[in-house]
């Protein structure tokens, strides 16, 4: 029944589209570490709440009941053995539940052999770069005009009326569903941090150093997030854009990047 | 000016000064207690203001009133005046003030020393405050002044190390002058375990202190370096690696958030105890805890790097340690709530803001076990879970403790009852807004909203609402406070007597209020029964 009903709560907690406004939960994500991430992070919040219920509650009963103006003499007593040794290990057990799933989702995350699909990310004041490797396939991936131009100081234009503002770019990260995909990262200034919540992936960006992650997408979609890692001035303005697409709609992109811009080039060079 | 028999001083040691040279040249470590907590408030009300830029900017999506940059060093100086300026500085005030009353001593080991530490915060200060004026701007790079971005700095850099420094040496001599102080001055009768919690709390932060803050002169002079003579620590083109700076940089960050909180369990377990009408619980447990506390605070520094590509060993073992810190800090809530139970609690103002530390720090701490484990920080690092994490824990946390203990010893300094209906006023409003102004932040995190960034997406709008509104409240409240104390300070109020509370304990309730100039130029032979530890 306590089991039953507390589903129900983190159910109502967790159904929340983090997109939405008011949101109070971070997102179940599309991957499976982002469920498994989800799922530890809600165990540990229901232990959290548990505790505090029981801790809270006892203080709030002796706040009403041991006061003064009921006239009883204050107790004397200052030590006690066995409650300090129970409270000391209750603990203990209860932080061995939670590290024992914690470590083994860890050890998943770090798994990033056999990828389907590399590609390496490089941060930018204030933009990334994406290269799909072994392919001729790399782009700039950058703040969209619309935000661009909204997020001037004093622009007169009202961010409500800018679809996807400060999260949209103009050319997102394209990957296949359910493909691991390895993120290879690094950063050409300072450092920088790729952060999508929906795919629980966050990895710091540093300059001179490659770092290694990995996600696979489940369900197709648009997964937005944003640089988490202090860079400069316009660190709150290059977000992290990654398009989950059918495997075939995939490919029919990539042969697309593949074209060398051609067409554009002679039109160009002929107008002159 | 020297006359011709030696030894023979004509100055009248029994008053104080008067005029600035008072002040200036003071080496009376409750003149130089005041000067600690006066500058801290200030600091305060700085690093404040700042603050109120950061929440108006955030008030509603797009930019109003500050470019992105300013915003960041916003961000950066609010954060560096209000960790090096008020909350350090306040509780180095009160360890100024009570500590030499609380063992019986006539004042601290090294007095000349003690005016230099103070003196050198204001210098300080005024130098870090000024970049604010100079081409390029304050330090914009986050307190943490993580390279290469902070190597981008302006004119401001050499300054921001300069001032760093100079606090830095603050800290360190103040933290000898405690430790010389505690160990050689006790009473006589006083054994290390009979010491207040206070006293045990700032005898261990101070060699916190001094293990840490050197290490963050190492760190920033490694920076200084890079940056004008060469050198490669940070840089990855020179051989160096910026990810170095982040371990040297936390080793000391760990320990110094400790020491900006054990003081603060100090103070609370001086202030339950006399409200309760009862001793505190498990006295020597709490020693322990503290101890631990402090220990472990070592070894769990990497936990602000999880997500900068560190060995899954690594990971495992900074999880499980940052993990046990909740066990002796766990001990230490029950203990204070066992203290309660079965007392005889009455509830004035420093009692109120000890109980919120009770509830609110302990929120704090929730969050931080949730942020110990790794992949669910994989998505709650430099968002606003954390901001909302460590604000929880500094300011309904330490501030909470600093302004109880202001309460709670403000009749003791200055003779006179601060006006208790005002006093709770201000609890009430400090504590709604408080929680008005954070809570939301959790959920702001959740949602996604990173940290440090002026502007953001429409869905995280309605949250940051609220906390600005939040946080414009607390601003005004804190008026109240400096009203309050300063009424004090003037001579308002019913006179207070010497215990000033029902029958507290400690040495200092022993000495007339407000305590004179000179006390225990004789260390007290026997301590009275009634203000023991045992």
């Amino acid at each position: 029944m306590i089991r039953r009903l507390s589903l129900c709560v983190t159910g109502l907690l967790g159904a929340t589209a983090s997109h939405a406004d008011w949101a109070i939960n971070m997102p179940r994500g599309v991957s499976e570490l982002s469920a498994e991430t989800y799922d530890l992070h809600m165990t540990v919040f229901n232990w959290c709440v548990g505790i505090a219920i029981v801790v809270f509650g006892a203080m709030i009963f002796t706040i009403v009941r041991h006061r003064k103006s009921r006239g009883v003499a204050p107790a004397r007593f200052s030590h006690s053995m066995s409650a300090e040794v129970t409270w000391t290990i209750i603990p203990i057990i209860i932080l061995l539940i939670m590290a024992v799933p914690a470590a083994e989702t860890m050890i998943k995350i770090e798994d990033s052999r056999e990828p389907e699909l590399t590609v390496v990310v490089t941060g930018y004041q204030w933009k990334w770069h994406y290269t799909y490797q072994g392919e001729d396939v790399a782009f700039y991936s950058t703040l969209a005009r619309s935000s661009s131009e909204a997020r001037r100081k004093g622009s007169g234009i009202d961010p409500a009326s800018v679809e996807n503002y400060l999260l949209d770019v103009d050319k997102p990260l394209v990957v296949p569903k359910g493909a691991k995909v390895r993120i290879l990262l690094t950063s050409n200034d300072v450092i920088h941090s790729w952060w999508v919540p929906d795919l629980s992936i966050k990895k710091d960006a540093i300059p001179g150093f490659m770092n290694e992650t990995w996600f696979q997408a489940e369900e197709i979609g648009v997964f937005r997030g944003q640089c988490a890692e202090l860079c400069g001035m316009d660190h709150g303005y290059m977000p992290v854009v990654v398009q989950v697409v059918e495997p075939d709609e995939f490919e029919a992109w990539m042969d697309a990047e593949r074209e060398p811009p051609a067409a554009a080039a002679t039109t160009t060079s002929s107008a002159r | 000016m020297s006359t011709a028999v030696a030894g023979i001083d004509t100055h009248d040691h029994h008053r104080p000064e008067k005029g600035f040279g008072r002040w200036l040249f003071a080496t009376n470590h409750k003149d130089i207690g005041t000067m600690y907590l006066l500058f801290s408030l200030t600091m305060l009300f700085v690093g404040g203001t700042m603050a109120m830029v950061i929440r108006s900017e955030l008030l509603a999506p797009g930019l109003q009133f500050v470019n992105p940059d300013f915003f960041n060093q916003m961000t950066t100086m609010h954060a560096l005046v209000m960790i090096f300026g008020a909350i350090m500085p306040a509780f180095v005030g009160l360890a100024n003030w009570m500590v030499p009353l609380m063992i019986g001593a006539p004042d601290m080991a090294l007095p000349r020393m003690n005016n230099l530490s103070f003196w050198i915060l204001p210098f300080a200060f005024t130098i870090l405050l000024s970049t604010l004026f100079m081409p390029g701007g304050a330090p914009a790079g986050g307190w943490t002044m993580y390279p290469p971005l902070v190597l981008q700095t302006g004119d401001a850099f050499p300054f921001l190390i300069f001032s760093i420094h100079l606090m830095g040496l603050s800290s360190i001599m103040g933290a000898i002058n405690i430790i010389v102080t505690i160990i050689n001055m006790r009473a006589p009768d006083m054994s290390l375990l009979k010491m207040p919690m206070f006293v045990w709390s700032w005898l261990i932060t101070a060699y916190l202190l001094i293990a840490v803050m050197p290490v963050l002169a190492g760190a920033v002079t490694m920076l200084l370096t890079d940056q004008f003579f060469g050198t490669s620590f940070f840089l990855a083109a020179g051989g160096g690696d910026p990810v170095m700076y982040q371990h040297i940089f936390w080793f000391f960050g760990h320990p110094e958030v400790y020491i900006m909180i054990l003081p603060a369990f100090g103070i609370v377990s001086e202030i339950i105890p006399t409200f309760a009408r009862k001793p505190l619980f498990g006295h020597d447990s709490m020693v322990y805890a503290i101890s631990a506390i402090a220990f472990l605070s070592f070894i769990v520094w990497a936990h602000h790097m999880f997500t900068v590509g560190m060995p899954l060993t690594g990971q495992l073992f900074f999880m499980f340690a940052t993990m046990l810190i909740a066990v002796p800090t766990g001990v230490k809530i029950f203990n204070w709530t066992a203290t309660m139970w079965r007392g005889a609690m009455t509830f004035e103002t420093p009692m109120l803001f000890a109980l919120a530390f009770l509830f609110l720090f302990s929120i704090g701490g929730f969050s931080g076990v949730m942020t110990a484990i790794v992949p669910a920080d994989i998505q709650y690092q430099d968002s606003y879970f954390v901001v909302a994490h460590f604000h929880y824990v500094l300011v309904p946390g330490a501030l909470f403790a600093i302004l109880g203990a202001v309460y709670y010893w403000l009749p003791k300094w200055t003779g006179r009852m601060y006006n208790e209906k005002l006093g709770q006023i201000h609890f009430w409003l400090t504590a709604v807004f408080v929680n008005v102004t954070f809570f939301p932040m959790h959920f702001l995190g959740l949602a996604g909203m990173p940290r440090r960034i002026p502007d953001y997406a429409t869905q995280f709008t309605d949250w940051n609402f609220v906390a600005s509104i939040g946080a414009f409240g607390f601003g005004l409240s804190q008026l109240l406070f400096v009203y309050i104390v300063i009424s004090c300070m003037r001579g308002r109020g019913e006179s207070a007597t010497a215990e000033v509370w029902d029958h507290p304990k400690g040495l200092e309730w022993t000495v007339p209020s407000p305590a004179p100039f000179h006390t225990f130029e004789e260390p007290p032979v026997r301590i009275p029964a009634a203000h023991t530890f045992t």
